[in-house]
Parts: structure tokens; C-alpha cells; sequence
């Protein structure tokens, strides 16, 4: 088992990385790693770019992903997953949803939305793992699992079983919304053969 | 650290310290929001045993919390860097009182300016009254110092500041935790050698200040947080809060003194782990702090001629900065359009900021919340913003410098927290010297930009149980103003009226744009109309577009294409709704001349 590693989550503020980077941090922590976990909270929350770092190992003491470090990207949106492209490097894994939401430049004509953005990380020699996360999602009858969704098909590149991720979901998320969660991580995660 | 879920939590620092001040049998707390220090107080406030109170500004929320301590319990106040500025005032002098209960004033810093307009360090306020300061590296430290920080306020009589910065605040980690200790009673005690601080007594206080001080610089040598980390010996680095983890990253078998408490300093624990490395290095974001102390204390080091002072660090930048060689050349980025935050589909703030926007003329004297965002492309309706309720107060000195000039032509728009905060004093000021500026008020019932607070015009306390509300109306009636008008900012044609009117008028008037936020529950919950692109009505104009909602975007199309679709060849594009972001404002269709937006029933 992989003794130590860095995931970086990005998006945009509201697409729910908070859950994910949570389930993510305590399938880490029962699997008995020390964890650390950055976010930003305030103004980067009003619909800009937003990331978590993650960071798991034996023991962790800073909650910054290094350039060039991250193992793992979760990206919830197209540009985003091209956006902290310094922070990984040429065996890093991205996966990507491949939901594209417009910055204001773009959405006012001002700019044009950059294509072929995933095959400049292919080029690189990143894996670049490209799923609609929305379409699984609506296809379990709840759109707003996208986000566990992507940490099911994330899970593919970690160490920790998958039983472990379905048992946080079925500690931390509310009764209700249990087992449509536990849907989507294993979709998520049925998605991709790492 | 491991996880146990029977002895330990998965919490951000500011959880963290919320614990820490509730096991340290803090018993009144009050702060103002402000990120990062936000969930501090959001969380003490739903301990059982301890009283919270969100205060309408940090000056307010630090002298309540000086009061509970005065009657022997312990108290916290909380409040973002620039937020010690505004409670700079009791700060100093409670520096001379010092308590009866364990005082505890948390400063929640923000290098780098991720929510903030400056990055001021404010380790320079211990230097500058006077004051012991505390700092942890991560959560599980944060917990741990709270309850320290009350012990030393208690020991040596004074109020202790506890720093935070964002990367302790926002990050999570494993915290252990504790118990309650138990509380003190509180009781009225008159001691006016202590709490009555006119010059005589006063004077008296401050050579117990100095006493005080020197004390604390003794205990600093022997204070558990404040430790030497043995290793190489060729560099060793003093360091403190989240650097320590940069250099533990960077140079995990260095030699390191980490210093718990920042102020004062241990001078024979620094001379002593300086004697014993070859070269020294102090480590720390933003001021050059302990190496300004060190250096003073005749101790040979290196610094900010290797390490930034601007911005925050992390173990990639420190090590660049310290062992050059060892980096490896990571992928440039690439160059892709910038992603700023913007205002929510369906803001109330936008319609008003359209408005401000057609009035070319106008110099708009902005504040700090969401509506800062107002400043942004396309609306780009905002041409300063300086502090907490310098709208009011920069409005009038322009109009004052502007003479007839400036008549019609300065406004200042702020929101209702920031008007609570600090606003009134200006209007006040606007109204008693007479000002022909126009204040308005950006009433969304709410504060905000830090996550949804009350405030004392929400009518709810910081539990959510129902309080008294100030009445804006009332409130500036009662000052003076002799116009106020209430607008619904969504109603844009009548805001633009009503906007044209009064700040045409030459004296202090009031407009009042209220429509409650767009994310508060109340709003999110009700049935709202969405609205629909008719594109066949289309003509390319982008009003709407340049509204900057996040549910509307612009769709580029050729000369052929728009032949095809029946639009003029010279089309250039047409605008499109996507109506699950739609929050149902109808901002866009008050601005659409050509009837290419519609509320869905009526279709």
C-alpha cells in the first residue's frame, strides 16, 4: 500500500468539493493514515476556481500540495482540471468531469472557452481519465451525487478498499441520502479500470 | 497523528479552537465575522455552557468580552487581522487592566489576501501593546494553546492575542480531545487601581506592564510550546505557526527551535540553539518579526534576504528559497481565462450595481462584502473600497474636496452588516456636516460574504433564535436623514428612477435597495419563476449578458448561421438562459427591450 500521497481537488465554488474531499480525508483515516486538508473559504466561494489539498501519510505536517506533487487530480470541471497543471507532474492521474461551466469572460463573449485542453495534460504523459459525471449521476435519479460520483471513479487510484469509502458514506451522510451515495461512488467507481 | 473515533476528531482549526475554548471553561465569547475566523464562533456557539454573541464590530465584541472577564469568568473575543485594527482601541489599555478571568483575543490573519484587502501581520500588535502571543502550527495545536492562552492570561494578569493564519483556520486535522475544566463563578469585584484606568492609575498599571512582560520573557524559556528539535546542525531554524510544517517538510532532519508563544521571546533558548548550528535561519511568513527580535538581541541570522515577506509560504517555496538546487522543474502553467468569483444568479446586488453602472458620472465609493464583487467586468460599478464602512466616509470627503463639482456625482454604497459595523458613525458624520452624498444601503438581510451570519438588522441571534431588529428606515430618520427611500433592486427600471432622484437631491440621502440574498434558505426554498430565452426574439444586444449572471451566456454564431437561424446576417451571437442555474430574479427580463426573455408559466 502506497505509504503516502498528495490529491488535489478543483473546481468551482459550489459543485460540492467540500463532500468529496471529506469522504475522501476519513476513508484515508480509517485506513489509518494521518491527514491534513486545506480549503479556502469566502470570497473564492462566489462561483470562482476553488481547490482542496489533500495530503495523506504516516505523518503529515504541512496542508499544501508542492508543485509538482500532486498524485492525483479530481477535477470537477473541464478548465479547472487544466488550470493547477504546475502541481502535477507526468505520472500524476486526473479525473475529469467532463462538465464544462463558463467564466464570466467566456459567458460575456469576451473570451472563447479552450478546447483540446485534455490532450495538452495527455501530451504531458498524465492520465487523464474523462467521465460526465452529471449523466451517471441523473442516471441514479440524483443529480447532486456528481460529486460522489467522481470520488468513486477517484477511488480506482488509491490503496484503500472500496468497502471502506461505502462504510464513511454510510457514517457521515445523512440517513436519507445514504444509499443513493453509496450508488454513485460504486458507479463512479465501476467506471474506471486504473 | 492517528485517527480513533473514540478519542479523536477529524475538525479545521477554527473547530479546533472553538473546542479548545469551550474545554478551557470560556464562558462569554462575542466576535464579528470575518474570513478566516468565521467558524470559530459559528461553532462555540453550539457548545451547551458558554455564552455567544456575534457583536456588530470587533471593537463592540472585544470590550464585551474584557466585561466577562472583569466579572472572573473566561472570555474570548474573535476577529479577522483587519478586525484588531478596529479593536485596536480597548486592546491597548486592556493590556493595562488585565482581567479576572483568563482573556483570550483571537486574530485570525490572512497571508496571501484570499478574503482581504491587506495582509498586515499582526504579530507587530504584541510587540505594540504589550501583550503575549500565542501561535499554533495545526488544529490539534490550536485546541491545545486556547487552553494555555487562559491559563497565562490568568497567571500573569493580561489579555494573551492568539494568531491564526487562513492554514490553520481552514485546514483540517486530527485533534484529540478533552475535558471541561471547571468553571468559574462569576461575581462583582471593584477593583479601580485595576479597572479605572485615568492617568494616575494608569501610570501605576503600566510599571505592572513592564513587570508583567519580564516575567512572561522567564516563563518563555521553560513554556512546553516554545521547544528545540534536535537534528543536523549545520542550519537550524527558528520558526513558528504554519512554517514549522514547511521546514519539517523541506528539512525533515534539521534542527529546529519552534516558538509556540511569538511574543515575548526566549532569548537564552534562541542565544543557545544559536550557538550550536553553524548558521542560522529564521523561517516566517510576511514581517520580518522574530528576525527584527533576534537581530536586536545581537544574534547573527538569516531571513527575508532568502525568504519572501510577501504572500504566503509553503515547503516548496522555502525550500527554493533555502536549498535552490534541490528543485526540480515543474510543468509551466497553462494560459487559460481567469475564473473570478462572481455574484450568485439572482444577487440583489447586481440589478443595483446595473443601475450605478449606467450612471457614468458617478464616482461609486464602495465597502467590503459581497457586493465588492460589483467592481468586476461587466458591471465594473465600484471606485474605491478601503475598509469596513469607509463608503460612507470617503464619499463625503470627496464630496466636501469637490465642492459644487461634486453634487449628483458621489455615492457610497454598503451592506447592512458593514452599515451595523461601522457605517452609522459615518452617516452620522455625513448628515451633521452636511453632506450631499447618497448613501445606500444594500439591505439582503444578511451578512454574506462570510457564510450567512446575523446581524443586528436580521431579526435572529447567532443561534438562529429570534432577536430584536434595528430598523434601517427608523435608524436614519432618527440621525437626521431627511429622504429615505426603500427600492427592490430587482425592480430595476424603479431603482433606476429612484437612484437618478436622490443623489440629485443636495443633501445626505438615503436609499435603501433590500431583496434578501438569493442563497439564504428562505429564498432558495420559495417557488420561484424561472425565466426562458425566447432566442427567436433575440437580437444580439447583451443587455442581459452584460448583467455577469452566471445563468446567462453568450453564444457566438457566423454571418451563415445567423441567416439560418432568421436573425440580420450582422448577428453576432444570441444569448441563452440555462434555466437550472435560473434563481428567478427577472433582472434580465426588466433589461431585455425585444421580449426574448420570459417567465416560463407564461409561455
Amino acid at each position: 500500500m502506497k505509504q503516502s500521497g498528495n490529491i488535489l481537488f478543483s473546481g468551482v465554488g459550489g459543485q460540492g468539493i467540500l463532500l468529496a474531499s471529506e469522504l475522501t480525508a476519513y476513508a484515508q483515516l480509517e485506513a489509518g493514515f494521518d491527514v491534513k486538508k486545506s480549503e479556502v473559504h469566502g470570497m473564492a466561494q462566489r462561483g470562482g476556481s476553488v481547490t482542496a489539498h489533500l495530503r495523506y501519510g504516516e505523518k503529515v505536517y504541512s496542508p499544501l500540495i508542492e508543485p509538482g506533487k500532486a498524485d492525483i487530480q479530481v477535477a470537477f470541471e473541464e478548465m479547472e482540471a487544466a488550470r493547477y497543471l504546475p502541481y502535477l507532474h507526468k505520472d500524476s492521474a486526473v479525473v475529469v468531469n467532463t462538465q464544462k461551466i463558463l467564466p464570466p469572460s467566456v459567458a460575456t463573449g469576451k473570451a472563447s472557452y479552450p478546447t483540446g485542453i485534455l490532450d495538452e495534460l495527455r501530451n504531458r504523459g498524465i492520465k487523464v481519465v474523462a467521465l460526465d459525471a452529471f449523466a451517471v449521476a441523473r442516471d441514479i435519479g440524483e443529480l447532486r451525487t456528481a460529486n460522489v460520483v467522481m470520488v468513486g471513479a477517484m477511488s480506482n487510484f488509491l490503496a484503500v478498499s472500496p468497502q471502506i469509502f461505502l462504510d464513511v458514506i454510510d457514517e457521515r451522510v445523512k440517513e436519507q441520502f445514504r444509499e443513493v451515495n453509496k450508488k454513485a461512488f460504486t458507479a463512479g467507481r465501476d467506471l474506471v479500470y486504473a | 497523528m492517528t485517527f480513533n473515533s473514540e478519542e479523536s476528531l477529524w475538525l479545521s482549526g477554527n473547530e479546533a479552537i472553538a473546542l479548545g475554548a469551550w474545554e478551557a471553561g470560556v464562558q462569554v465569547a462575542s466576535g464579528y465575522p470575518g474570513t478566516p475566523s468565521t467558524e470559530i464562533m459559528k461553532n462555540l456557539s453550539t457548545y451547551d455552557g458558554v455564552y455567544t454573541e456575534w457583536a456588530p464590530n470587533e471593537k463592540v465584541g472585544l470590550e464585551v468580552a474584557i466585561g466577562a472577564s472583569f466579572a472572573g469568568v473566561r472570555a474570548l473575543a474573535t476577529m479577522k487581522h483587519v478586525g484588531v485594527n478596529v479593536a485596536a482601541d480597548p486592546l491597548f489599555t486592556a493590556s493595562y487592566t488585565g482581567g479576572r478571568g483568563g482573556l483570550v483575543v483571537l486574530t485570525a490573519d490572512d497571508p496571501e489576501m484570499h478574503s482581504s484587502q491587506n495582509e498586515q501581520d499582526n504579530r507587530n500588535y504584541a510587540f505594540a501593546a504589550k501583550l503575549p502571543m500565542l501561535e499554533p502550527s495545526d488544529p490539534a495545536e490550536a485546541r491545545e494553546m486556547l487552553v494555555r492562552a487562559c491559563e497565562l492570561s490568568e497567571k500573569y494578569d493580561t489579555p494573551v492575542l492568539f494568531r491564526i493564519t487562513t492554514r490553520i483556520a481552514h485546514v483540517k486535522g486530527v485533534v484529540q480531545k478533552g475535558s471541561r475544566v471547571e468553571l468559574a463563578k462569576p461575581s462583582i469585584e471593584k477593583m479601580p487601581g485595576k479597572f479605572v484606568m485615568l492617568p494616575a492609575l494608569a501610570r501605576a498599571r503600566r510599571v505592572e506592564v513592564g513587570k508583567r512582560m519580564i516575567a512572561l520573557c522567564d516563563h518563555a524559556e521553560i513554556l512546553e510550546e516554545n521547544r528545540v528539535e534536535d537534528g543536523e546542525l549545520s542550519q537550524g531554524f527558528v520558526t513558528s505557526g504554519t512554517s514549522y510544517n514547511y521546514i519539517k517538510e523541506a528539512f525533515p532532519d534539521a534542527a529546529v527551535l519552534k516558538l509556540g508563544m511569538v511574543w515575548p521571546l526566549p532569548a537564552k533558548m534562541i542565544a543557545d540553539f544559536a550557538a550550536k548550528v553553524d548558521e542560522l535561519i529564521i523561517v516566517e511568513e510576511l514581517d520580518p518579526f522574530l528576525e527584527t527580535h533576534i537581530k536586536a538581541m545581537g544574534i547573527a541570522c538569516k531571513g527575508k534576504e532568502l525568504i519572501p515577506a510577501q504572500g504566503e509560504l509553503n515547503s516548496y517555496l522555502v525550500r527554493k528559497a533555502i536549498d535552490p538546487e534541490s528543485i526540480e522543474e515543474v510543468f509551466e502553467p497553462l494560459e487559460l481565462p481567469m475564473r473570478p468569483p462572481n455574484m450568485c444568479a439572482g444577487c440583489p446586488h447586481r440589478g443595483l450595481f446595473h443601475c450605478l453602472s449606467k450612471m457614468k458620472d458617478v464616482f461609486v465609493s464602495g465597502d467590503i462584502g459581497c457586493y465588492t464583487l460589483g467592481f468586476l467586468p461587466p458591471l465594473s460599478a465600484m471606485d474605491s473600497c478601503v475598509c469596513m464602512g469607509a463608503s460612507v466616509t470617503i464619499a463625503h470627503g470627496m464630496a466636501k474636496a469637490l465642492g459644487k463639482e461634486g453634487e449628483g456625482r458621489v455615492v457610497s454604497v454598503i451592506g447592512d452588516s458593514t452599515f451595523m459595523h461601522s457605517g452609522i458613525t459615518g452617516l452620522i458624520n455625513s448628515v451633521y456636516n452636511d453632506s450631499n452624498t447618497t448613501v445606500i444601503i444594500l439591505d439582503n438581510r444578511i451578512t454574506a460574504m462570510t457564510g450567512h451570519q446575523n446581524n443586528p438588522a436580521s431579526g435572529c441571534n447567532i443561534k438562529g433564535e429570534a432577536a430584536n431588529a434595528i430598523d434601517f428606515e427608523e435608524l436614519c430618520r432618527a440621525v437626521g436623514v431627511k429622504r429615505v427611500t426603500v427600492v427592490n433592486p430587482h425592480d430595476i427600471d424603479e431603482t433606476r428612477k429612484v437612484l437618478k432622484e436622490e443623489v440629485a437631491i443636495p443633501e445626505t440621502t438615503v436609499v435603501i435597495s433590500r431583496a434578501p440574498c438569493a442563497l439564504l434558505p428562505v429564498v432558495m426554498k420559495a417557488k420561484r419563476p424561472v425565466y426562458y430565452t425566447n432566442t427567436d426574439n433575440c437580437t444580439g444586444c447583451m443587455a442581459c449578458v452584460n448583467l455577469g449572471c452566471p445563468a446567462i451566456s453568450w453564444n457566438p454564431i457566423t454571418p451563415e448561421e445567423a441567416i439560418e437561424r432568421g436573425y440580420r446576417e450582422k448577428q453576432k451571437g444570441y444569448a441563452l438562459i440555462t434555466e437550472v442555474q435560473c434563481n428567478g430574479c427577472g433582472q434580465c427580463a426588466c433589461v431585455c427591450k425585444f421580449d426574448a426573455i420570459t417567465r416560463k408559466e407564461e409561455v
